[in-house]
């Protein structure tokens, strides 16, 4: 156990840069829909994530913002286990039948002021199989959403701009 | 020899590809089935129901069997009457059939009459009774009604339930969990999954070829590559072309390179669960490394976009991918090494989550999951496909079955992965051509219009286990059926059959060392 914690701190190169990870954010900026609550803390954000039906790969995206090379506790966001504690939703997934009820009962128990952030195409209403029958159109249908960051899925580095972008 | 045994009620002919094919009369079912599971000892790969009833006035029920002597599989097609909608179930003699024969009830009102387990599998929520989205006359949406609960077993007296999920306290997928417990002690688990289920499948009905590539891509993002492996090769087996020599190496390296990432990320996922929170950064700091080669190699983190029927969309610049490879083969054998020496981790691990031989065979475990249970399966070999057959490599199976053996397995295959990456690469610089598909660049829809109708599967191992595409094409060059069994939707019930027996705590362990998805197999 030593070995590994000496060669990660001593041999391991330097953690790969965020920048050369930006590629499969190709496609577009984030965006504000609606203006943040009043009220909202904007200063060490809690965060609750909600898959509604993802393909897992928004999903992966968010856990590697744990990891030592994007490290996202640095900027004051964090990840919490429920709602509770949560500030803020990050969204996953195109909100599918199976999951709606799910959704809407973690937001209730988001206390207020809350912020609902839609990660990826699919939560932001333009996923790849839109119009399939149990399929979902994105979270807006279902809570006030406050910031998208498109892609399929928006890279780590994306996701991570646009979540400094909402801190005050 | 199988022609022979079951002459009696099938006669048997073979394809192309050395498949053989054969109709059953429904009535004559479950006995083929004992004979085929039970005494031949052939593995279920897949059953696909297919609603015929405007042409032929049937349901086309058909069950994939893999042959063990031979790379090739046995079809049994079995017509039912498209009036009554029933027939006797397989599931008796082949507890593998379970969830299929269940999904084709839920989604095309098929009854399989004499199935253990009559509720529904996949479409357990708001659904109105009759509808089944997959029948051809079905309407495209419908309303949604009360919320119907899912009616999980009683439990016994002096037992607790615990229900967990359908949202996990952790960034995961979601599913329910249904604990009965005694105590800290599990005595039994069901497991409400197809909360994801956005109905793919009837989605990619009518859709030209190129269309359901990038569906198959998407149906799971932590298995892409898989998925569209065995997509293409389920279109090339239709089209009947021959992939080119540098397109199958290439495959073999982004198959493994898949392997590999989610290998590697569920050594640190393993730690993860017994709180070794080093371990937890190393895995996740060369997980991240590898998604960042693949990222520089195909422009995707996730090795999306790369394939396409009959070879690659381009060339591989595989040159420089040596250096991260020599690190991360470094970098995990130290981690694996630290781990498989550190007596209180292995601790947990040993004998927790046991699944021995043959309730593995019966439920029909594949992948890390039956390797670990002393099952010696993995498509690579048994069903050759991409350049596996011509590189060296080895299958490694342990027998204990529990948390310890899979972590075990997966190390090993860690090691055969970087093997084949770097014989694949070796191979890929030493050949003089660079094309990669047979197919005419450009205009790919053009290409698949030329296509012939018919019917076919592709079969690739995922880091789960073996995944299977069905897939039919019609006269126009459009998905008339498209129906995808992958390496979890075959090991979820064998996760349900590990965890009776343990303490609760470890059941995130036991979990973990599985490693399923949910998104491709709820679809
Ligand atoms: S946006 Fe893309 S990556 Fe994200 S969940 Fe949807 S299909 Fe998956």
């Amino acid at each position: 156990m030593f070995r590994l914690l000496w060669h990660h701190l001593a041999k391991t190169p330097p953690s790969p840069p965020i920048a050369a990870a930006q590629t499969d954010g190709h496609a577009g900026e984030a965006v504000l829909v609606r203006p943040l609550p009043d009220g909202w803390c904007g200063t060490s954000v809690h965060m609750r994530h909600v898959d509604c039906g993802s393909c897992n790969g928004c999903d992966w995206e968010l856990s590697a913002l744990l990891n030592p090379v994007y490290d996202i506790q640095r900027y004051g966001l964090d990840f919490v286990a429920s709602p509770r504690h949560a500030d803020l939703l990050l969204v996953t997934g195109s909100v599918t039948r199976h999951l709606q009820e799910a959704l809407t009962m973690t937001y209730e128990a988001t206390p207020d002021p809350k912020v609902v952030v839609a990660v990826g195409d699919c939560a932001c209403g333009a996923g790849p199989f839109s119009g399939a029958y149990a399929c979902g159109t994105g979270a807006e249908d279902h809570v006030p959403v406050h910031l998208k960051i498109p892609g399929c899925p928006p890279s780590p580095a994306m996701i991570i701009a646009a979540l400094r972008a909402l801190l005050k | 020899m199988i022609r022979k045994v079951l002459s009696a009620w099938v006669s048997l002919k073979s394809d192309r590809q050395g498949n053989l094919w054969g109709t059953v009369l429904p009535e004559q079912g479950p006995e083929v089935a004992q004979v085929v599971h039970g005494q031949l000892g052939l593995p279920l790969t897949m059953m696909v129901a297919v609603d015929e009833r405007a042409k032929s006035g049937v349901y086309r029920l058909t069950y994939l069997f893999s042959l063990i002597d031979k790379p090739a599989f046995l079809a049994l097609e079995m017509a039912v009457d498209g009036q009554a909608a029933e027939y006797p179930s397989w599931t008796p003699a082949v507890p593998a059939a379970n969830w299929h024969e269940r999904e084709a009830r839920d989604l095309l009102g098929v009854v399989p009459v004499g199935h253990p387990d009559p509720r529904r599998l996949v479409l357990h929520g708001n659904w109105p009774h009759g509808y089944h989205p997959l029948r051809q006359d079905a309407p495209s949406e419908v309303a949604a009604t009360a919320p119907r609960r899912f009616s999980f077993r009683p439990p016994g007296e002096e037992a607790m339930q615990i229900p967990v999920g359908p949202i996990h306290a952790g960034i995961i997928e979601p599913g329910h969990f249904r604990f009965t417990a005694v105590g800290e002690q599990i005595q039994a688990l069901e497991a409400n999954l197809f909360y994801t289920h956005r109905g793919i499948e009837k989605w990619c009905e009518g859709k030209p070829v190129m269309t359901v590539l990038a569906a198959a891509e998407r149906l799971c993002g932590v298995c892409s590559l898989t998925n569209s492996l065995a997509f293409c090769q389920a279109v090339e087996a239709i089209a009947k072309v021959e992939v080119p020599p540098a397109a199958r190496y290439g495959r073999v390296l982004l198959c493994e390179l898949e392997r590999l990432y989610n290998h590697i990320g569920d050594l640190g996922n393993i730690c993860a669960g017994t709180a070794v929170a080093l371990g937890t950064m190393a895995g996740t700091r060369i997980k991240e490394q590898l998604q960042q080669l693949n990222d520089a190699l195909t422009g995707s983190r996730f090795l999306r976009g790369i394939l396409v029927p009959g070879g690659l969309r381009r060339p591989l610049a595989a040159e420089g991918i040596d250096k991260v490879l020599r690190e991360v083969r470094r970098d995990a054998a130290m981690l694996a090494d630290t781990l498989l020496g550190h007596a209180s981790f292995m601790d947990r691990l040993d004998h927790t989550g046991i699944v021995d031989r043959a309730t593995a065979w019966r439920l029909g475990a594949v992948g890390v999951a039956a390797r670990a249970s002393g099952i010696d399966r993995d498509c690579r070999r048994d069903h050759p496909h991409a350049a596996y057959h011509e590189l060296r490599w080895q299958v490694p199976v342990h027998q204990e079955g529990d948390v310890a053996a899979r972590l075990k397995v997966r190390i090993e295959e860690i090691e055969q992965s970087l093997s084949l990456i770097e014989q694949a690469r070796a191979a890929l610089l030493a050949m003089a051509t660079t094309t990669t598909t047979t197919m005419k660049p450009g205009d790919w829809a053009a290409v698949i219009d030329e296509y012939p109708a018919g019917r076919g599967w592709g079969v690739a191992e995922s880091p789960r286990g073996e995944t299977v595409h069905w897939l039919e094409i019609d006269a126009q060059g459009l998905v008339s059926r498209y129906r995808v069994r992958t390496g979890s939707y075959a090991n979820w019930p064998v996760v349900v059959a590990a965890v009776p027996g343990n303490m609760v705590p470890d059941f995130p362990l036991i979990n973990k060392s599985f490693e399923l998805c949910y998104a491709c197999s709820d679809r």
